[in-house]
């Protein structure tokens, strides 16, 4: 009984990604005929062919790969660097650092306020708006300072007495400690910046540097097409929709290849994350 | 031992000599050189934008700085007046309420739900795989989401409405119908974060003791008498912290998800503060009154917060602070 509750919630999850995959798949006479259900009619690759000679999906693509690499590598470096000194109980100031902090969580000014401050640094427009603002999580952070904590003082007093400098001890001891817990940020600070489009939504108007999600929203919506070389020189109606099918499908790919993988550490992450919160 | 860390204590809370306090920076420089960065990041990122709030009390300009523009009328609240006078506002706000609060009641219980009946297996590789499958949604972004839901409800292409159309049935209107929509945008986030919210109370199930169980068992207790007398009182604690969370939220709204779902034809139920904001702020330029509207909002979660929080205290449970 409950296997069978447990496949169907499976089947509901897997789904939409399927019928979608099929989508992307087959070719137009059988979607227009409305025969496509979870397994590609009329089988052909033409709709990812067509993405992949889209300059526009191209650039967008690199650029939000290269912005996800930066962005995760300056986030995971402000995380460590925020995180390791305040679990030493000897720093003054530790108590006034963490209220700072933790009211951040609590309130913030809102859309607006933070709108005129990226005018005000002259970020509207600017690349560094995607990059900068975002580049460090409170929560991620708390997870990597709790995950500190854990690890033994003796290790960290043994270097001490060696002469080690506490950049020495981040590099030398905290940092080897936890790598699975620095691949699972990784992984968040990966993810929210390839699904995030809002910052780029309000605050990029240049098209050229839009993030991938908000092309693909602008595609959705019609906004923007997927340019289409038919041989009669316009588009049938049921191209557009594998077409829509494969631009989905295929910006998914990068993080289901990858999340699988991390499933152990992320588990014990988000229980960090929620005992201390 | 004791009294040694006591004495310590004792030594610390004493004001610093200058020698003391050159050893003290000679010795700790590094860890504030470190600290550097993330704090100017949330001083310029998180607390300068606080300064703009004062917007909220003023006249907006675009060629005066924040303290050169104009006081609002009526001491100041005219831009909060005005925004409870705004139709558009007040609809927001009905949506917010409605939606959040349909939200936890709806959408909730679910996790906790599919925790439980992840901890009834006994397979491994078959409780691994309903994992990593469940997580999957939460993933994917909400435009991607948004694809597939256009593809899956469409009326006329539409995976389900294929099959309602083959059964004889009559095509619903997912996305299109302010009704429908509702169910549509509840049905999504749980689809979207039931899967990951389980684990929180997975962890939490695996703290309880195994001895417990066995007691019951020998006891002669059932499977369900276990769940319900052992495992729901276990993660019991868990629950509250998220709920008090949850509740705190309850005029809270995330930007991705109502703004990609929406549509000019479900408006009336779709709209909600946050997207208001965006319209009428980043679109529509009334920065005053948009900051007004935000600063209501952050206000009142925190408000919220702390009424929840006050209130499970009262029921006896731990809260969050």
């Amino acid at each position: 009984m409950i296997v069978v509750i447990c496949v169907l919630i499976m089947i509901i999850c897997l789904l939409p990604m399927v019928n979608l995959l099929a989508r992307s798949l087959s070719s137009n006479e059988y979607l227009i005929r409305h025969e496509v259900y979870l397994w590609p009619k009329g089988f052909n690759t033409s709709a990812y062919t067509t993405v992949f000679k889209d300059p526009k999906y191209l650039r967008s693509f690199g650029w939000t790969a290269f912005l996800t690499f930066v962005c995760t590598f300056l986030s995971l470096l402000m995380s460590t660097l925020c995180a390791y000194p305040l679990i030493f109980s000897q720093l003054k100031g530790r108590k006034i650092f963490n209220v700072i902090i933790t009211i951040t969580m609590f309130f913030n000014a809102g859309t607006i306020p933070n709108y005129l401050l990226m005018q005000n640094l002259k970020l509207l427009d600017n690349p560094l708006v995607l990059i900068v603002p975002g580049c460090l999580s409170v929560y991620n952070m708390i997870i990597l300072r709790s995950f500190f904590y854990g690890i033994p003082d003796s290790l960290r007093e043994a270097a001490e007495i060696d002469g080690a400098s506490y950049w020495t001890i981040l590099w030398n001891v905290y940092i080897p400690l936890s790598k699975p817990v620095l691949a699972t940020l990784a992984l968040f600070y990966a993810v929210g910046r390839w699904n995030g489009y809002s910052d780029a939504l309000m605050f990029m108007k240049k098209e050229q540097f839009y993030p991938l999600q908000l092309l693909i929203y602008n595609i959705l919506q019609n906004v923007n097409q997927i340019e289409v070389t038919t041989q009669e020189g316009f588009s049938t109606p049921g191209l557009q929709e594998s077409i829509r099918a494969a631009v989905v499908m295929f910006s998914t790919v990068p993080i289901l290849c990858i999340y699988p993988f991390l499933q152990k550490y992320f588990i014990q992450c988000v229980t960090i994350g929620a005992v201390k919160e | 031992m004791a009294r040694a860390r006591k004495q310590e204590v004792q030594k610390e809370k004493k004001p610093l000599t200058k020698e003391e306090l050159w050893i003290y920076v000679k010795r700790y420089w590094q860890l504030y050189l470190l600290l550097l960065a993330p704090m100017l990041y949330f001083l310029i990122f998180k607390y300068s934008p606080m300064y703009y709030v004062l917007i909220a009390f003023k006249k907006y300009s675009i060629v005066q700085s924040v303290a050169e523009m104009p006081w609002a009328k009526n001491h100041g609240f005219e831009y909060f007046l005005k925004a409870f006078k705004n139709k558009d506002f007040i609809n927001a706000l009905r949506n917010t309420i409605f939606l959040n609060l349909l939200d936890i009641i709806v959408g909730f219980p679910v996790p906790i739900i599919f925790a439980l009946l992840l901890n009834e297996l006994r397979l491994k590789f078959f409780k691994k795989t309903v994992q990593t499958v469940a997580y999957m949604p939460h993933f994917l972004s909400w435009v991607i989401i948004y694809g597939l839901a256009l593809q899956v409800f469409s009326p006329n292409t539409g995976l389900i409405n294929m099959v309602i159309e083959k059964l004889g049935g009559e095509t619903i209107h997912f996305l299109d119908d302010p009704n429908n929509w509702v169910k549509t945008y509840i049905g999504l986030g749980i689809w979207q974060s039931f899967g990951w919210n389980s684990i929180i109370y997975l962890a939490a199930i695996s703290g309880i003791s195994p001895e417990l169980y066995e007691a019951a068992s020998v006891d002669g207790a059932n499977r369900f008498q276990k769940m319900w007398h052992i495992t729901l009182p276990g993660i019991r604690p868990t629950i509250v912290v998220l709920l008090i969370l949850a509740l705190g939220n309850v005029l809270g709204s995330g930007f991705d998800r109502p703004y990609v779902l929406q549509n000019n034809l479900v408006m009336k139920n779709a709209e909600v503060i946050s997207t208001f904001v965006y319209k009428y702020g980043i679109k529509g330029l009334q920065f005053s009154l948009t900051t007004a509207v935000g600063l209501f909002q952050s206000i009142a979660n925190v408000f919220f917060l702390l009424l929840a929080n006050w209130f499970s205290r009262k029921m006896g449970e731990r809260g969050i602070m």
